[in-house]
C-alpha cells in the first residue's frame, strides 16, 4: 500500500511537471512553424520610439504614406504580424542575440540549433567552408514578385541576382562564392573616431596614430585578434601597399607577417590607454580618450551621442587601408534542413528587413549602414539619407553646398547635396579626397575610400597560430621578468613559509626537552 | 499506514541531481578535452604544454602576484575592521556593518563602472597603473568576504578568555597576540580562501579597468574564442588542481588550529 501511494504522488508529481510541457506541444502542433533567428546584440528595432523620433519622409510602404518612418513595435513583432496575415499557416519566431562570432559558433557546435543566423563575413566563410548552409531558393531572386524586397532592393554593389556586386566578387571558386547562400544585412568600414580639438588631422589619418607617443595612453583599439591584427598589418605593410596588392598584403598569415605584427601590437599595448570590448564609446563620449578604433556603425552612434553633450566627434579612415566588412544572414542545415515551411519563413524574414522602410528603421536604431539601397522608383533609404544629411537651402550658404557622389551604391549618377563642412572642407574638393568627415562619411563612405578597402577573410587554420600571437601579447612572458625579481621574490615566499610553519610548530620545535620538574608532558 | 514522509537521504536528492548535472559532468567534459586533442584522439601534448609555454606560466605567476596582493590588502583592511565592529560597544555598528555590506547588493559591473570614475578623477589617466587599478578592483569587490567571516569569528571569541588573560599579567598588546589572533585563525583562513581564489580569475574586474595584460580567466577565453577547447580545458583543469591544493593546505592549517590551540591551551 505504501508503495503505491508514494508511486501515486510520484505520478501526480510528475504530470504535474509535464502539463505545461504537453500543453506547448500541442500549440506547436497547430501549424505553428517556429522561426530560431540569432543574431547580433542590438542589431535590429525594438520599437517603442518616442513620437518626437518618428522619421518624416515619405513610407510608400506604409497604409498611408504620410506617416513617415515609425517602429511602434519591435521588428520581430511585426515580421511575425506580416508574415501570419499573408500565409494559411502561422510562424513564432524565437530570437535570441550573441555577443562575438566566436560565440555564436562555439553555440553552434555545442548542439544549439538555429535556422536563421547573422555573421559576419569571415564566419560565413567558415560555415559555407564547412558546408553547413543551405541556399536560398530561386523564387528568393524572382525580381517579378514584389515581396522579394532584397533581391530587388540591394545595392548592386553589394550582391544582385546575377552574382554582380562585391559580396561575390572577392571569393573566385564557385563553392566560396556568396551569392544565393548569404543575403547581407548591415556592412561598413573601419576606422578611428577622434575628437579633432585634440588631434591633428595628419596623424589620424594613419594606422600609426596607434603607436604615436604623442599621444600616449589616450588612444584605444579594439580587443579582438581580428581588428587589431589588422592595424598591425596596416603599420608593417604601410610603405608596401598598392591597390594592386592590397588584399594580398592584408590577408597575409605567413610566420613572417605573424611576428611583424606582434612586435607592433606589443608597442601597440604599451602605448593605448586600453584594448577595449565596448567600454571605448563611452569613454569616447567622456572625453577619457581622444581617438578610437570602431566600426563604422558604431562610430555613427558615438557621433551622435557625442552630439547631444555637444562635444564634435569625426570618423577618419587611414590612408593605408581599412576593412570592408559584411553581416550577413544565412540559412542553417541543421535548423531549416528540408523543411520547405521553415525555409519560406527564413526568406521572409530576411525579405522582411530588407523592405526599405525596414532597413530604415533598423539603421536609424542601430547606426549601421544597410545593405539596401532602392531603385529608381523606391528610393525611400536614399530620402532617409537625404532626410537626415542633405543640406538644407535655407540654413546653409550656396556657395558651400556641393554635389557628394554615391553612384556606386545607389546607382547611376546619384549624389547627394551636402554642406561640404561635413567633410572638413573649406574649398572644393577633388574626387579622392575625402577622408575623413561626420555621419555621414562613416555611413556612406565615398568611392576612394572603398577602393582602398579590404575584405579580411577567415584564417583558416591559420587561426591557431593568431591566437597565440595573440596571447603573446597580451600575456606577461616569464622569461621577460629578471631573474632578480623572481628570485627575491620566491625568497620572500619561502621566508614567509617558513616563519608560518616555525609558528605554527613552535611547541613541537622548541619544547622537546623534559617538562619542568611537576608539570607532566600531555 | 505509515505516514508519507521523506528519510534523510531523500532529502539529498535535489543536491544529488545538481551535482552530477552542474558539477560532474561538466568536470568530466573538462577532462575529457583535457586529454584529447582536435581530432579526439588521447593526448598528453595539451599538459605538457602548460609548464613548457613560458606565456601561461607568466599568466599563472601574475595570477597569483594580483591574487596574492589582493587578498593581502583586503586582510589589513579587513582585519581591523572587523576587530573594532566585533569588540566596540558603539551602539550603531549594525549600521557600520551594513555599509561595508551594502555595495554587495548593487550590481558588480555597475560598482566598477563607479569606481572607474572615481580612480579617473583620483589618477588622472588610469591607463598609467594597470597592476595597482587591478589591485584596488578586486578589493572593492571582495572586502565583504574577507570582513564578514572574520566578523563572526571575532564576534565568538568568548570575552572570558580574554578576561582570564588580563587577569593573569597579560597586557592589552599580549592579549590579542596570544588570545585574539590565534582564535581568529579560522576566519582569517575562510576570509582568504573566499578572496585569494576567485581573484585569480576574475578578469571582468581587469577588463574593466583597463589592464590590458591576462590573467588566467582571460587566458582561457582567448583559447575558447580561437575553438581550443582543448588546451582551454587543460588549462582549467591545472587551475583547478592548484586551487584544490591551496584550499587542502588552508584547510588543514585552520582545523588544527581550531581543535589544538583554540581553547588557547
Amino acid at each position: 500500500m505504501k508503495k503505491f501511494k508514494r508511486t501515486a504522488a510520484f505520478i501526480a508529481a510528475a504530470s504535474l511537471i509535464c502539463a505545461p510541457l504537453a500543453l506547448a506541444g500541442c500549440a506547436d502542433k497547430d501549424d505553428t512553424v517556429v522561426l530560431r533567428v540569432c543574431s547580433w546584440e542590438e542589431y535590429i528595432d525594438l520599437g517603442d520610439w518616442d513620437e518626437e523620433e518618428r522619421i518624416d519622409i515619405e513610407n510608400p510602404f506604409a497604409d498611408n504614406p504620410k506617416d513617415g518612418i515609425f517602429g511602434k513595435n519591435s521588428m520581430v513583432d511585426d515580421f511575425t504580424e506580416w508574415f501570419n496575415d499573408n500565409h494559411d499557416y502561422n510562424i513564432r519566431v524565437e530570437y535570441s542575440t550573441f555577443g562575438t562570432n566566436e560565440d555564436l559558433y562555439n553555440r553552434l557546435s555545442l548542439g544549439d540549433v538555429y535556422d536563421l543566423v547573422c555573421p559576419s563575413d569571415y564566419m560565413i566563410m567558415k560555415l559555407l567552408s564547412e558546408n553547413a548552409c543551405v541556399e536560398f531558393s530561386d523564387g528568393f531572386w524572382d525580381l517579378d514578385n514584389e515581396e522579394n524586397y532584397y533581391a530587388n532592393y540591394v545595392s548592386r554593389y553589394i550582391d544582385g541576382e546575377n552574382g554582380e556586386g562585391i559580396y561575390n566578387t572577392v571569393f573566385t571558386t564557385p563553392e566560396e562564392i556568396w551569392h544565393g547562400k548569404a543575403a547581407c544585412y548591415m556592412w561598413g568600414t573601419t576606422g578611428l573616431v577622434y575628437n579633432p580639438d585634440k588631434v591633428d588631422e595628419e596623424d589620424v589619418s594613419t594606422w600609426q596614430m596607434l603607436l604615436n607617443s604623442k599621444y600616449k595612453r589616450q588612444v584605444t583599439i579594439k580587443d579582438n585578434v581580428r581588428d587589431a591584427y589588422f592595424a598591425a598589418l596596416g603599420i608593417v605593410y604601410k610603405d608596401l601597399l598598392t591597390p594592386d596588392n592590397r588584399a594580398d598584403y592584408m590577408n597575409k598569415v605567413t610566420p613572417d607577417a605573424i611576428s611583424a605584427a606582434e612586435d607592433v601590437l606589443k608597442q601597440i599595448k604599451d602605448n593605448v590607454y586600453s584594448f577595449e570590448t565596448d567600454s571605448g564609446k563611452a569613454d569616447m563620449v567622456t572625453g577619457k580618450v581622444i581617438a578610437n578604433f570602431q566600426w563604422s556603425g558604431d562610430a555613427v552612434y558615438i557621433m551622435d551621442e557625442a552630439d547631444d553633450d555637444d562635444t564634435e566627434l569625426w570618423y577618419s579612415v587611414p590612408d593605408e587601408c581599412a576593412n570592408l566588412w559584411f553581416d550577413g544572414w544565412v540559412m542553417l542545415k541543421k535548423g531549416v534542413g528540408t523543411d520547405a515551411k521553415k525555409k519560406e519563413a527564413a526568406e521572409a524574414f530576411v525579405n522582411f528587413l530588407s523592405r526599405p522602410d525596414n532597413a530604415v528603421r533598423n539603421m536609424y536604431y542601430i547606426g549601421y549602414t544597410s545593405a539596401i539601397a532602392g531603385d529608381s522608383e523606391c528610393t525611400t533609404v536614399y530620402d532617409y539619407m537625404e532626410w537626415n544629411y542633405g543640406a538644407d537651402e535655407e540654413e546653409v550658404d550656396k556657395e558651400l553646398i556641393r554635389e557628394y557622389d554615391l553612384s556606386y551604391f545607389f546607382g547611376d549618377e546619384i549624389s547627394l547635396s551636402v554642406d561640404m563642412s561635413l567633410f572638413g572642407f573649406e574649398g572644393e574638393w577633388e574626387d579622392g579626397q575625402i577622408n575623413k568627415g561626420r555621419q555621414l562619411f562613416a555611413q556612406y563612405p565615398p568611392e576612394n575610400v572603398i577602393d582602398r578597402s579590404v575584405v579580411m577573410l577567415d584564417f583558416g587554420d591559420k587561426l591557431a597560430d593568431l591566437n597565440q600571437m595573440w596571447i603573446n601579447v597580451r600575456c606577461l612572458d616569464i622569461r621577460d621578468i629578471s631573474p632578480v625579481t623572481i628570485g627575491v621574490t620566491a625568497g620572500v615566499i619561502v621566508l614567509a613559509a617558513a616563519a608560518i610553519c616555525l609558528y605554527a610548530f613552535r611547541y613541537r620545535i622548541f619544547n622537546t626537552g623534559k617538562p619542568k620538574k611537576g608539570y607532566k608532558k600531555v | 499506514m505509515k505516514k508519507f514522509r521523506f528519510n534523510r537521504s531523500q532529502l539529498c536528492i535535489p543536491y544529488a541531481i545538481f551535482l552530477i548535472f552542474f558539477v560532474i559532468a561538466p568536470l568530466i567534459v573538462i577532462v575529457y578535452y583535457a586529454f584529447t586533442n582536435g581530432q579526439g584522439q588521447f593526448t598528453f601534448n595539451n599538459f605538457t604544454g602548460f609548464f613548457t609555454n613560458p606565456n601561461i606560466l607568466g599568466t599563472l605567476l601574475y595570477s597569483f602576484a594580483l591574487a596574492i596582493v589582493t587578498t593581502l590588502v583586503c586582510l589589513i583592511i579587513a582585519y581591523p575592521t572587523a576587530y573594532i565592529l566585533a569588540r566596540s560597544n558603539f551602539k550603531k555598528k549594525y549600521v557600520l556593518l551594513l555599509l561595508f555590506i551594502l555595495p554587495m547588493w548593487i550590481n558588480f559591473t555597475l560598482r566598477i563602472t563607479a569606481l572607474k570614475e572615481i580612480l579617473s578623477v583620483l589618477e588622472g589617466n588610469i591607463s598609467e597603473y594597470p597592476f595597482l587599478n587591478s589591485v584596488i578592483g578586486m578589493t572593492f569587490d571582495f572586502l565583504p568576504f574577507m570582513i564578514l567571516p572574520l566578523y563572526t569569528s571575532l564576534l565568538k571569541l568568548d570575552k572570558n578568555l580574554l578576561e582570564a588573560a588580563s587577569d593573569l599579567g597579560a597586557n592589552r598588546f599580549t592579549v590579542f597576540l596570544r588570545v585574539t589572533l590565534p582564535l581568529s585563525v579560522p576566519g582569517i583562513i575562510s576570509g582568504i580562501t573566499m578572496v585569494l581564489l576567485p581573484s585569480m580569475t576574475n578578469y571582468v574586474v581587469l577588463d574593466m579597468l583597463y589592464n590590458s595584460t591576462y590573467i588566467m580567466g582571460s587566458l582561457i577565453g582567448s583559447y575558447f574564442s580561437a575553438y581550443d577547447w582543448n588546451n582551454g580545458s587543460m588549462i582549467s583543469l591545472i587551475l583547478l588542481i592548484i586551487i584544490f591544493i591551496v584550499t587542502l593546505a588552508t584547510n588543514r592549517f585552520s582545523d588544527k588550529d581550531a581543535n589544538n590551540r583554540g581553547a588557547v591551551l
